[in-house]
């Protein structure tokens, strides 16, 4: 099992330790239901370093990202960063990623700890462009910190202006006397940063922004409240709402497709896919239920299997069950009723609007393009 | 820290027996591992429970877990505070967390069940 730079951290903090996409991570320190309510409230730190970072870079970088990715990364700026899609001649999604232009001719991508092996080598293999692909995973450690009071606290260890930073915006900053690349970003749906530095200069930062965040409530929080941070805004996660099985129009990402902006893989495939229809939709459940639909439980109407639940977690902010699945299209609409088979029981859910909770992101965060 | 004033299953219940009663509950390892509790589903007052069959489960945000019981009878007290507040099976796991309490029908069945120095073993063994 790897461990990241910050495992001494995790533990010294007695933080629950599982192993996850083959890194030992912590779940939660304290518990999530307190953590996600220190990022609901006012800021939570986590270590996110499993995460992968492959770095595309040459005169054809951005040919290469181009004709591999579904997003148009040709009008970034330097510093910029872009949610995409790397996909397969099918239209499966392989893998969701985050790019980052990180200079005139290099790029950072930005993907899953548990795809980063299959995402280097897919890179690889289908890289007919002069650009080298080289994979920084080990030699990096990121540290995200989430919530409303992400800025007044990083801003206090920081050596720029981060207020100025716009949402899916980075810059080269000084965190204390460590180097790193500071972009304003996350997994939360909260305002937030994630700081990209080398591994060796992880434990130093993380301390830093600690004290920094002590009299702010700054929290150390787990992959168990990441993951239901996420849920609780809508957002997707790799290998449960989309997978080599899934299509971006299944999942509601044609936003980050574009087709016109020429060729790459998979490009035709989800044309026809859109043509022809989502075969099921992704939707939001809600129950009034004491119960908790959980990932592979099967949705049914009329005793029919109609759907399968990807994500269910307890929402800690919301006080009740939250859970993503997939329908067939007719049961799609908001309002309709379906059951979810939970170990052989059956809870009565209603289809309702994603995001389940829309956090209240202060304006100056939000990217005016 | 296993009190050692109480028997326990290798699927993390805990029994104290009191007479022919036995007041059931979660260890704190279980607990531990369960995270952050937020549903539990008991049985009802009156109802019968058997050993080794599953009596109720509890959620935490993470997962769902079984209920099983160490022990067969019925139930004579079921924690109502546990509806409001299931949060007290991780604060007081082996107090305020019990969840219910069964006339016994077989008392000898509590033979069986794991000593405070067994469960211990057991525990540092998985």
């Amino acid at each position: 099992m790897k461990r990241t730079t910050l495992y001494d951290t995790h533990v010294r903090l007695t933080a629950k330790i599982v192993s996850f996409a083959g890194w030992d991570m912590p779940l939660y320190y304290t518990g999530i239901v307190h953590e996600v309510e220190a990022v609901r409230t006012a800021a939570g730190i986590f270590d996110v370093s499993h995460m992968g970072e492959l770095f595309v870079s040459g005169t054809e970088a951005l040919a290469l990202v181009q004709g591999l990715t579904t997003n148009d990364s040709s009008c970034m700026e330097i510093g910029e960063a872009q949610y995409t899609l790397l996909c397969d001649d099918n239209g499966g999604v392989i893998d969701d990623l985050i790019v980052y232009r990180t200079d005139e001719t290099e790029y950072m991508l930005v993907v899953n700890a548990s795809n980063v092996d299959a995402d280097y080598e897919w890179l690889q293999q289908h890289n007919q462009t002069s650009a080298v692909c080289d994979n920084r995973t080990e030699a990096m450690a990121i540290i995200a910190v989430q919530g409303p009071k992400s800025q007044e606290i990083l801003q206090q260890t920081a050596n720029t202006n981060i207020g100025d930073l716009r949402r899916m915006r980075s810059v080269i900053a000084r965190i204390g006397d460590a180097s790193c690349r500071v972009a304003r970003s996350g997994y939360t749906g909260e305002d937030g940063f994630e700081l990209f530095c080398r591994a060796e200069d992880s434990v130093r930062i993380w301390d830093r922004i600690m004290m920094a965040g002590e009299s702010s409530g700054i929290t150390p929080c787990g992959l168990g409240a990441r993951d239901v941070l996420r849920l609780e805004v809508g957002y997707p996660l790799h290998g449960n709402e989309i997978t080599r099985e899934t299509t971006p129009v299944d999942a509601h990402l044609m936003w980050v497709v574009k087709p016109d902006k020429g060729d790459f893989i998979g490009r035709e495939a989800i044309l026809n896919a859109k043509a022809s229809g989502p075969k099921h939709a992704l939707v939001g459940l809600s129950t009034n239920e004491r119960a908790i639909p959980r990932h592979g439980q099967t949705v049914i109407v009329a005793g029919r299997a109609i759907g399968s639940v990807t994500s269910g977690t307890f929402s800690p902010t919301l006080g009740r069950a939250i859970a993503l699945a997939y329908v067939e299209p007719p049961y799609a609409e908001i309002g309709s009723k379906v059951d979810v088979d939970i170990r052989g029981r059956s809870c009565a859910c209603e289809v309702v609007k994603t995001p389940f909770y829309r956090p209240g992101i202060p304006t100056q965060a939000i990217a005016n393009k | 820290m296993i009190p050692e004033d109480l028997r326990y299953t290798s699927t993390h219940e805990w029994l104290r027996v009191d007479d022919d009663l036995a007041t059931i509950g979660i260890t704190d390892h279980a607990q531990e591992e369960l995270g952050d509790i937020v549903y539990l589903e008991l049985p009802e007052v009156g109802s019968t429970v058997t050993a080794g069959h599953v009596f109720g489960s509890v959620e935490s945000v993470k997962t769902v877990s079984d209920l099983t019981a160490p022990v067969s009878g019925e139930v004579l007290e079921v924690n109502e505070e546990l509806t409001d507040s299931p949060d007290l099976v991780n604060e007081e796991s082996y107090g305020g967390g019990w969840m219910i309490i069964v006339k016994m029908e077989i008392p000898s069945e509590v033979e069986e069940l794991l000593t405070p120095e067994q469960y211990e073993k057991f525990v540092e063994e998985q």
